[in-house]
């Protein structure tokens, strides 16, 4: 059974459509090893085998019946508890909505369904998707598979925990200032920001509408291209969602030739901040790419310096107000609803018992940023910012066809060591914010392990919006030049759970 | 709840005092599905029945806009002779409460779909221009209803129930600027302006207008300025008034609220106050001086509205008659003063002669029937002249029995009772009562003779050519036949008889 778990996700597609493999079987194997690493990892908030193997016996039935599924059908995958579903609880990581059950399934999940997709369990978070670490989760942190004292990154940590252990083959994630690239460069594995509106927001409980980005996690960049397919494409029921094929991922991920594309560095990541062993993998991987035929220029984007400023007040503000409706009325936690409170000190006493010190935090901030007289100082400015960085990006892929950077500026660190310190904690998203501000695509993929810790370090390649394919084809390069010189995949070397 | 303030009389008041006034109106869309999903919009289903995960705010739904409602809107506006924005959004009204699923309300806030528009009224013969400020679309919030204390509100309730059927409703705001000089004609001109501009949604087609069902809800603005004087008065903002007599009621009577405050040296508390429709007056509600922060932000969302502009011009184009270019029409064809056509529109019996006419009933029979004896009964029962139960189609075969003489006015008065007290359609009442001008010449001839033997006197005078002396013998034998007689042939028949034909 362990060899299933060391499968890529196309592998196992394969095999299940050849019927050399049931379902059934992939999924108890992923279940069993739930079961085993769990208790260290702490990935998932809820796990259902019942519900799971049911799934997976449909999709064999499927099969046997002779219909045709797409590549990933009776692939399992581990879904961010952040996405509704209806037959397993959604939480978003807080209290205040423990023990939801929705009564409708996210786009993202009914298009897992409809892809024959094998739901192993929601994964863990930072509460409603605010934080770098996972830490900010009601329900305690997920650990690093690398170093079990360490945090897998964040806010998708319990996604990029449970792909790396090989809970799952494949994960989905959030991305909202960098929830899914830095949880998997911690993580050394593969996480796609698609380009914003390619997937549906419809039942992601939001944090920051005009951000948040659903998207991929796997062991290798096929894998997350093969997903990235499967849920993403217009959604009626989401109004930002682009009126657009989705681009050619997979095509692109096979492909994966990157000879004369135009590589642009970005100046202003690197330096200080920035874990020398990070920066040493970062500068390899660019001489890599120029020994594949990549052009490489330094880039400047000028703006990118105001990008985390400009964020910490339009993803609170938004949060601010996405955050409202959790007033104890309709559903979730109800605190001190004793037939002597007025509706108003119900809402205030479940608000204060409900959500965590972080979400507290943020409303706070977007609520002030967003009051009469301080609006055009902050919100305002912070706008102004977005469009400028916006036009870093357009003048930069005038010049090159991709940019590149270090994921994050350093490696997995200590669970507990930025607990207290927010500002340390935000800086966890330094590189991978302008992307969210501007709306384009940008994955990230291993590239080493770090001198000093032997943790993983991740490369980011950022493209156009809709240059989705142009991710995954710089993404595959860089894996297969990288993997030929690792004898295998970067997560081969972590320590055995 | 009984406030103890004084008021002021009307005529004292407009003699110290000048109203601004400012009105605030709401119009529910009749789309057929909700602002931001596909929910129903059906006005009186079980409650909590037409909802689903997105007017509900369930985590992770997403509102999607109605285009209906946005083209709808673009129509009020046009019709409101409106510039109509070319990119425009939506923001998010953020407080708390209850009935409001989101606890943020999506509506427009400094980019509002229409603005800079207005609408004539006709208020005593003179035409006051009414200058709109904005027409912007939102959602309707779910309805509350406060059960046990007092006041009928939250604040002293037992407990409170919501109803989230009306919550994501199409809502148009509709916002006068400060309606100024209309001096002592200040509640009939805010009448006049909700009156039509209900009209002016009837001819659109957008919304059935109720304003018993909450589908056309109007917010008044009062403040008084000393005469005189050039800078406003603080201003109070009266919800709850919920038909057109409610409208007027409440200008006045805040008015004159105002007025005694003032008077007595009193300062004017910037605030919401409640109308109720059972005494007139309003009562204080929530306090507006330390205003509360909306904390208005663009909605993410949804996409910015960029009507086209070619298709703007399309549905101005298409925009149907409008109601006072109907009622000049109408007007005209009807041969009828400014005045009486005034007061046809206040009384609403303007689609009702339209419609009787269309029937086939003279204009002036059917002015005449609709604001006479039917608007005498209409009242006498405190209902609007359209919910008597009689059809526009009854009241002209009322006017055709007349015509052919089969009825005399008298007789169609019994008629129309007979139709309002459910005795059937006018031909039914004409058989069952017995109801007919008396044709035969014979017993109308019997009558004649017995009266011109009983009055003997009045006979003898039209014999000798004082022939206004006969008036008085046609009114015995109407008396005689109880009203059944054909006056007119009586008359004939009287004069042949003494000769003076």
């Amino acid at each position: 059974m362990t060899e299933l778990l060391h499968k890529t996700a196309a592998e196992l597609g394969r095999l299940i459509a050849a019927r050399e493999v049931s379902a059934v079987e992939v999924a108890q194997a992923h279940l069993d090893r739930i079961a085993e690493v769990e208790p260290k990892v702490n990935a998932f908030l809820h796990v259902d085998a019942e519900t799971t193997l049911a799934q997976a016996r449909s999709v064999d039935e499927r099969i046997a019946g002779g219909e045709r599924l797409g590549p990933l059908a009776g692939v399992p995958v581990a879904h961010k508890d952040v996405f509704t579903t209806t037959d397993m609880p959604t939480t978003a990581g807080s209290k205040i909505l423990e023990g939801w059950r929705p009564p409708y399934d996210a786009t993202v999940t009914s298009r897992l369904r409809e892809a024959g997709l094998v739901i192993l369990g929601k994964t863990n978070l930072d509460e409603f998707a605010m934080g770098s670490s996972t830490e900010n989760s009601a329900y305690g942190p997920t650990r690093n598979p690398w170093d079990l004292a360490r945090i897998p990154g964040g806010s998708s940590g319990g996604s990029s925990a449970a792909v790396a252990a090989y809970q799952a083959p494949l994960s989905t994630g959030t991305d909202t200032g960098g929830s899914i690239r830095q949880p998997a460069a911690v993580t050394g594995i593969v996480g796609m920001k698609p380009t914003y509106g390619g997937s549906s927001r419809y039942g992601l409980i939001a944090f920051a509408s005009s951000l948040d980005t659903p998207g991929p996690f796997a062991r290798n960049v096929l894998d997350a291209a093969l997903l990235h397919e499967a849920f993403s494409g217009h959604d009626v029921m989401d109004s930002t969602s682009i009126h657009a094929h989705v681009p050619p991922v997979v095509e692109a991920a096979r492909q994966a030739d990157i000879a004369g594309l135009r590589v642009g560095v970005v100046k202003e990541f690197g330096g200080e901040g920035y874990q020398p062993g990070v920066l040493a993998r970062f500068h390899e991987a660019v001489e890599l790419l120029e020994s594949l035929g990549a052009k490489v220029v330094e880039v400047s984007c000028p703006s990118f310096g105001y990008a985390l400023p400009a964020y910490y007040l339009i993803a609170p503000s938004e949060c601010s107000s996405n955050l409202a409706r959790f007033d104890a009325m309709r559903y979730g936690l109800r605190v001190g609803d004793d037939g002597t409170r007025s509706a108003e000190e119900v809402m205030a006493l479940t608000r204060a018992a409900g959500f965590g010190p972080e979400v507290k935090r943020r409303i706070m901030l977007g609520t002030y940023a967003l009051s009469s007289g301080y609006y055009d100082a902050y919100y305002g400015q912070a706008q102004k910012v977005r469009t400028l960085i916006s036009r870093d990006f357009d003048a930069a892929f005038h010049q090159v066809d991709v940019l590149v950077s270090p994921t994050t500026p350093t490696t997995a660190f200590p669970i507990g060591e930025r607990a207290d310190d927010p500002m340390a904690m935000y800086l966890a998203d330094l590189c991978t914010i302008p992307t969210n501000l501007a709306g384009n695509a940008a994955i990230s993929v291993p590239c080493g392990l770090a001198d000093e810790d032997g943790l993983p370090v991740g490369l980011q390649i950022m493209a156009s919006v809709l240059g989705d394919d142009r991710c995954y084809r710089v993404g595959a390069a860089v894996e297969k030049a990288l993997e030929d010189r690792w004898g295998g995949p970067l997560l081969a070397k972590a320590p055995a759970l | 709840m009984a406030d103890t303030e004084t008021l002021m009389p009307y005529d004292e008041a407009l003699e110290r005092f000048e109203p601004v006034l400012g009105l605030e109106t709401h119009v529910e869309l009749g789309t057929a599905s909700k602002m931001f999903c596909g929910c129903p919009t059906e006005f009186g289903a079980p409650p909590n029945t037409q909802v689903c995960p997105v007017c509900l705010a369930l985590p992770g739904s997403l509102p999607v806009a109605n285009a209906d409602a946005i083209e709808s809107t673009i129509r009020i506006g046009l019709a409101l002779n409106c510039s109509i924005a070319e990119w425009c959004r939506f923001a998010r009204k953020n407080y708390f409460y209850p009935d409001m699923p989101k606890n943020y309300q999506i509506s427009q806030y400094d980019e509002p779909l229409c603005t800079d528009g207005y609408l004539d009224v006709v208020v005593d013969g003179k035409t006051v221009r009414i200058e709109i400020e904005r027409v912007h679309l939102e959602e309707d919030t779910g309805k509350s209803t406060h059960v046990g204390g007092a006041t009928g509100r939250i604040h002293g309730a037992d407990y409170s129930i919501v109803d989230y059927n009306r919550a994501g409703i199409p809502l148009v705001e509709i916002v006068t600027k400060p309606i100024a000089g209309t001096d002592r004609l200040a509640p009939e001109v805010a009448r006049a302006y909700v009156t039509e501009l209900r009209e002016l949604m009837r001819a659109l087609g957008v919304s059935d207008v109720r304003m018993e069902e909450g589908s056309l809800r109007c917010d008044v603005n009062v403040s008084l300025m000393p005469r005189g004087a050039s800078e406003w008065g603080t201003r109070t903002e009266t919800k709850n008034v919920n038909s057109l007599r409610s409208v007027e009621r409440a200008v006045r009577g805040e008015i004159e609220r105002q007025a005694a405050i003032l008077a007595d040296g009193g300062r004017i508390v910037q605030e919401t106050r409640h109308f109720h429709e059972d005494t007139g007056r309003t009562t204080s509600g929530r306090s507006k001086e330390e205003a509360q922060d909306y904390r208005y932000f663009p909605e993410p969302d949804l996409l910015p509205i960029a009507p086209d502009r070619e298709w703007v011009a399309s549905l101005k184009a298409a925009l149907p008659e409008l109601p006072s270019v109907r009622r000049s029409r109408l007007q005209a064809d009807w041969g009828v003063s400014d005045l009486d056509m005034e007061s046809m529109h206040n009384a609403d019996a303007i689609d009702l002669v339209e419609a009787t006419v269309a029937a086939g009933a003279p204009a002036a029979d059917a002015r005449k029937w609709w604001m006479g004896e039917l608007a005498r009964r209409a009242n006498e029962a405190g209902k609007p002249l359209a919910e008597l139960p009689i059809t526009p189609a009854e009241v002209a075969r009322v006017t055709e029995l007349v015509a052919s003489g089969a009825l005399n006015d008298k007789l169609a008065r019994q008629v129309l009772e007979g139709v309002l007290a459910g005795e059937g359609s006018p031909d039914d009442v004409v058989a069952k009562r017995g109801l007919q001008v008396v044709n035969d010449e014979g017993e109308l001839l019997a009558i004649i003779d017995k009266v011109l033997a009983e009055n003997a006197d009045a006979a003898d005078k039209v014999r000798s050519g004082k022939v206004a002396a006969a008036g008085a013998l046609v009114g015995g034998v109407m008396k005689a036949s109880r009203g059944k007689a054909d006056a007119a042939r009586a008359r004939e028949l009287i004069l042949e008889k003494l000769g003076v034909s």
